[in-house]
């Protein structure tokens, strides 16, 4: 059997950047939009060819908004894909999308040439809040859009929704959640806002979130013990309705969990094409360039027929300069990554993965660790496997730090 | 080589901090020929890092320079720099005692300061001819007519032709140079009587072992003759004499009256060569030591620990070593419930303090939770007995304490006239007592208070600076202990008194202090799992009470595309954060916690 490989494919682009975002996007034109296409389709082809050994079980391409682009740029990718690598016919193919961005004629674009899941980042059912955030769709927009979705043929949505926005009172998100069940998608995501650096919302907000951060109250942003009630409430009332929590912040209805991405908490490989995008490849990390200008550049210097690459790589990925970072994950750094990466997951790890892994029992390294943390009783120790208790899935990153080594 | 003392010049350069003594320092030792400028890093003299980053002089230093004057004559300068802070009084004057004259520094725009004056007394005590010099008369804002009269009228100096320099530039510093010649009297003392020197430093050198730098009054000294120690009794076999090169050693067959070098001889601790002490020959001794001689005690105490506990023996070792160099830390081994083994220590002052506490991080590597520093008190118990009190937790019981008392120190504050108020008031809110104030001219006034020692060592300067606007400067002397209502305040976390937290205050300000103490620990000490009360109290008295709310929801934000390294980089931030804690029962309370005391003060 070929080993699996998974594909992040990163979309810079959106139609205006909303105020609370810090990620590698920006709007762009035509031509822009059209160059970068082009070099993805270059990327796809070089990293296809040293590939070979790889079968595909995942897609997602995210961003930035992909569905701000034309559907034939996403429909060219996705071909790409398709002739460059082994794609699995069960492979779960999943793309991002904004409902403000959406048509008909889009949605029924992507199905054709494959795409069988859907990421729709709604945040909130409160056009006032979405009013807040800078996004560029209505409540109702959304709706539509994602009749449509259901109408053309989607059997697998996922819905984004955001907490802790400035003003947001218990009664509020449970409001937009309430509203998002009764839709029935197969996966809802549920994060908090988090301000950070460099974005509109710190500039304004900046005085409230230093506020917080030392326990204080603010006018504008829902306390800890608010965003907590929030939490609780929102747990209580997906599990009611027939979702599972299966990662921190992700509940999907049975078998309905999101594969990408728990590749990525159980450390498959993962291959990240397009500016910023970052793979995990026989546990070396690489990030991608983050400058359009560079990559658009370096890829250029892919020939069309790998027949030219002449006297480059030993299937060995990396030989065009694309990569910003390459890190060695060392054993050591591979353990700590299995423990912090598998326990945000609520099924957590399995004594036999860890051992296969690492030759040795996990006591071995953690002991201490486990024992204490059972002890305060935010780590459930079981015969075949280590996870967090709810308790401990609350404070995760709490008790996730204590997993790194010194 | 027999040097004839009429051409030899031992001298110091006194002034207030930033008029420009190290500047003009090393103005001399480059237009000496020692070095070149090229050669010569920005003050030379300061050789530590900390002072060359601090811009103050911490350790004696002395360099040899040879001059060839206007006359024709070559001459040997002997340049002696001294400390520049309060907390080295001590050690200015044994250098001051160790020269014949001094070269006063004044700043040409700010004029005569505080620690002008302190000093230029310093000097007068010691019969040195005094030399002012004036600087910075390239500032814009330079008035030299004016400091010329200042000289004049407040030092009771002549000053009409005190060279106007830049030490910056180095315009006219030549005429500094030839003004010590002609000016500064050569020393004096009979070459062929008993050995008699001043010792006004020494260091610890891990080859040569105990280096004293010294001053010979009488008599000679080469190597192989024994000496001793009139103080100490410590008896040694010199082993090399020489005198100073610019950061160097340079060995000389002999030293003899008037000179100043250094000597090595089979010493392994600087404690045996006092700051002050007199050597004489051990076979042929002088009858009486030279005056002055005092050993300095601590003022102020706190404890060190080592962030890692099993660091205890690194810091041990550190300390010791810093100590072969300066015999006025002390330091015993204490133990903390909450802090574990370390070290109760004694210093001179704050600086002194916080240059200990920085050499300790730097230059052996260690990482330290200090505690609040603190005075000794003198406690009076009912029994009859005194105890010195360096460290609150050792306070008897308070039925066993007849009364308690403070140190104080009589405070001299010299400011422009519009801040006489603001510093008044800030001397009446740290329980000053005043003495006297005086206006040395028109818009200048000088005010003596007397305040308790536990009153200026924490952030007393910075308060001084920040409502004078840099104009106030200060200097004090102790001056005794006063009877005084103190109490203990201890702080309790999670139920827990944290002993290392504890420290003795004034009876009316406690309520106070341990509201704002109660404060900043709830602003430091991170969310546990469960809430934890934070209290203050005398005795078994609640006088304060903070909570820091239990932690309930923690969780990294979505993760974007794979990017592993930024969760990552976010937990190993937590986990720094939790390095730097120490565990008091179920609490980790951050290291800088324990210094959190020092920094009550609002503005």
């Amino acid at each position: 059997m070929k080993k699996e490989l998974e594909i992040y494919v990163h979309i810079p682009f959106c139609m205006r950047k909303c105020s609370y975002c810090d990620f590698l996007s920006a709007p762009a034109d035509e031509t822009t939009q059209n160059h970068y296409v082009a070099a993805l389709l270059r990327e796809i082809r070089y990293y296809g060819e040293l590939c070979r050994d790889r079968e595909v079980s995942t897609i997602y391409i995210g961003g930035g908004t992909p569905s701000w682009l034309q559907a034939v740029y996403i429909e060219l990718i996705i071909k790409q894909l398709r002739v460059s690598f082994a794609i699995r016919k069960d492979a779960e193919i999943s793309i991002e999308c904004n409902p403000g961005t959406l048509t008909k004629e889009k949605l029924v674009t992507y199905l054709g040439c494959g795409v069988n899941r859907l990421s729709i980042g709604l945040q909130s059912a409160l056009n006032e809040e979405l009013k807040l955030l800078g996004r560029v769709h209505t409540y109702e927009q959304f709706v539509r859009n994602y009749e449509l979705a259901r109408e053309v043929g989607f059997r697998n949505i996922s819905v984004d929704l955001m907490s802790a926005l400035p003003y947001q009172t218990p009664q509020k998100f449970l409001n937009s959640l309430r509203q998002v069940i009764a839709l029935r998608p197969e996966h809802i995501s549920v994060y908090s806002l988090i301000i950070e650096k460099g974005t509109p919302f710190y500039d304004k907000y900046k005085f409230d979130v230093v506020k917080k951060e030392a326990g204080m109250a603010t006018e504008s942003l829902p306390s800890e013990d608010v965003e907590y009630e929030i939490f609780q409430r929102s747990k209580e009332l997906l599990k009611s309705n027939g979702y599972r929590r299966y990662e921190v912040s992700n509940f999907a209805k049975p078998s309905y969990e999101s594969r990408h991405n728990i590749g990525y908490w159980k450390r498959s490989d993962y291959l990240g094409l397009g500016i910023g995008a970052a793979s995990l490849i026989d546990n070396v990390r690489y990030s991608n360039t983050k400058s359009l200008d560079i990559y658009i550049e370096e890829t250029k210097r892919i020939r069309r027929d790998p027949a030219e690459w002449e006297g480059t790589d030993n299937g060995r990925i990396g030989r065009i300069n694309l990569h910003e970072e390459a890190d060695l994950i060392e054993r050591n750094g591979q353990i700590e990554e299995f423990m912090f990466l598998g326990l945000r997951m609520t099924d957590g790890i399995t004594r036999k993965d860890f051992e296969e892994n690492f030759h040795m029992p996990i006591e071995a390294i953690y002991g201490d660790v486990l024992a204490r943390f059972a002890g305060e009783g935010l780590i459930e120790r079981k015969e075949g496997f280590v996870r967090l208790t709810e308790q401990g899935m609350d404070v995760s990153n709490y008790v996730l730090a204590h997993f790194l080594m010194d | 080589m027999a040097v004839d003392q009429s051409k030899i010049r031992n001298f110091c350069i006194i002034a207030h901090i930033d008029h420009g003594k190290s500047t003009l320092a090393d103005r001399i030792i480059e237009m000496t020929g020692l070095l070149t400028s090229r050669e010569m890093q920005a003050q030379v003299l300061d050789n530590m890092d900390l002072e060359r980053e601090r811009g103050i002089t911490i350790k004696s230093q002395a360099v040899r320079i040879v001059y060839k004057a206007k006359d024709g004559e070559e001459y040997i300068f002997n340049l002696i720099d001294t400390p520049g802070h309060v907390d080295f009084t001590y050690e200015v004057s044994r250098s001051l005692a160790a020269c014949d004259g001094a070269v006063l520094v004044v700043d040409a725009a700010q004029g005569i300061e505080a620690q002008t004056l302190a000093n230029v007394y310093l000097a007068l005590d010691h019969d040195l001819e005094v030399i002012p010099v004036i600087n910075k008369i390239d500032l814009p804002s330079a008035d030299p007519d004016r400091v010329v009269d200042e000289i004049e009228d407040v030092i009771g100096i002549e000053a009409q032709d005190a060279p106007q320099i830049s030490a910056k530039t180095g315009l006219n510093v030549e005429d500094v140079l030839e003004q010590i010649v002609t000016k500064l009297p050569a020393p004096a003392g009979d070459k062929n009587a008993p050995l008699k020197a001043l010792i006004f430093d020494s260091l610890y050198d891990a080859y040569k072992g105990v280096i004293v730098f010294c001053r010979i009054r009488e008599g000679s000294v080469k190597a192989g003759m024994p000496i001793k120690m009139m103080a100490t009794n410590a008896v040694a076999d010199v082993v090399e004499v020489g005198y100073f090169g610019a950061g160097q050693f340079i060995p000389c067959e002999e030293l003899s009256a008037g000179m100043v070098g250094y000597i090595t001889a089979s010493l392994k601790n600087v404690k045996d060569t006092r700051v002050g002490d007199t050597i004489t020959s051990a076979a042929h001794p002088c009858d009486m030591p030279l005056p002055g001689y005092k050993k300095v005690n601590p003022m102020v105490y706190c404890g060190l620990y080592p962030a890692d506990g099993a660091k205890y023996p690194d810091l041990r070792d550190a300390l010791e070593k810093l100590q072969l160099n300066d015999a006025a830390l002390q330091f015993e081994p204490e133990t903390s419930i909450a802090l574990g083994f370390g070290f109760r220590c004694g210093f001179l002052g704050l600086l002194h303090l916080e240059v200990v506490q920085e050499r300790l991080e730097r230059e052996y590597n260690l990482d330290l939770v200090t505690t609040a520093p603190g005075v000794v008190y003198k406690v009076h118990k009912t029994d009859g007995t005194v105890i010195d009190l360096t460290n609150p937790s050792n306070l008897p019981d308070p039925s066993e304490i007849e009364f308690m008392e403070e140190p104080y120190v009589s405070a001299e504050i010299m400011v422009t006239s519009e801040y006489v108020g603001a510093i008044m008031d800030l001397c009446q809110e740290r329980r000053g007592i005043y003495v006297s104030m005086e206006y040395i001219e028109q818009t200048r006034a000088l005010i003596k208070y007397d305040l308790p020692l536990n009153e200026i060592i924490y952030d007393f300067f910075d308060a001084l600076k920040s409502r004078s606007r840099g104009y106030a400067s200060f200097d004090y002397e102790m001056k005794g202990y006063e009877r005084s209502e103190l109490v203990k305040l201890d702080i309790l976390i999670n139920k827990e008194a944290v002993d290392a937290l504890s420290f003795i205050v004034f009876k009316d300000t406690a309520y106070e202090r341990g509201r704002k103490m109660c404060e900043k620990l709830k602003e430091e000490i991170p969310r546990h799992l469960f809430e934890i009360p934070i209290q203050a109290a005398i005795g078994s008295k609640v006088i304060a009470r903070e909570t820091v709310k239990a932690m309930r929801k923690d969780v990294l934000a979505k993760c974007y595309g794979g990017d592993i390294t930024r969760k990552r980089k976010l937990l190993e931030k937590q986990k720094e954060g939790k390095k730097r804690m120490r565990q008091v029962g179920n609490v980790e309370i951050p290291q800088e916690a324990f210094m959190s005391v020092l920094k009550l003060d609002d503005n």
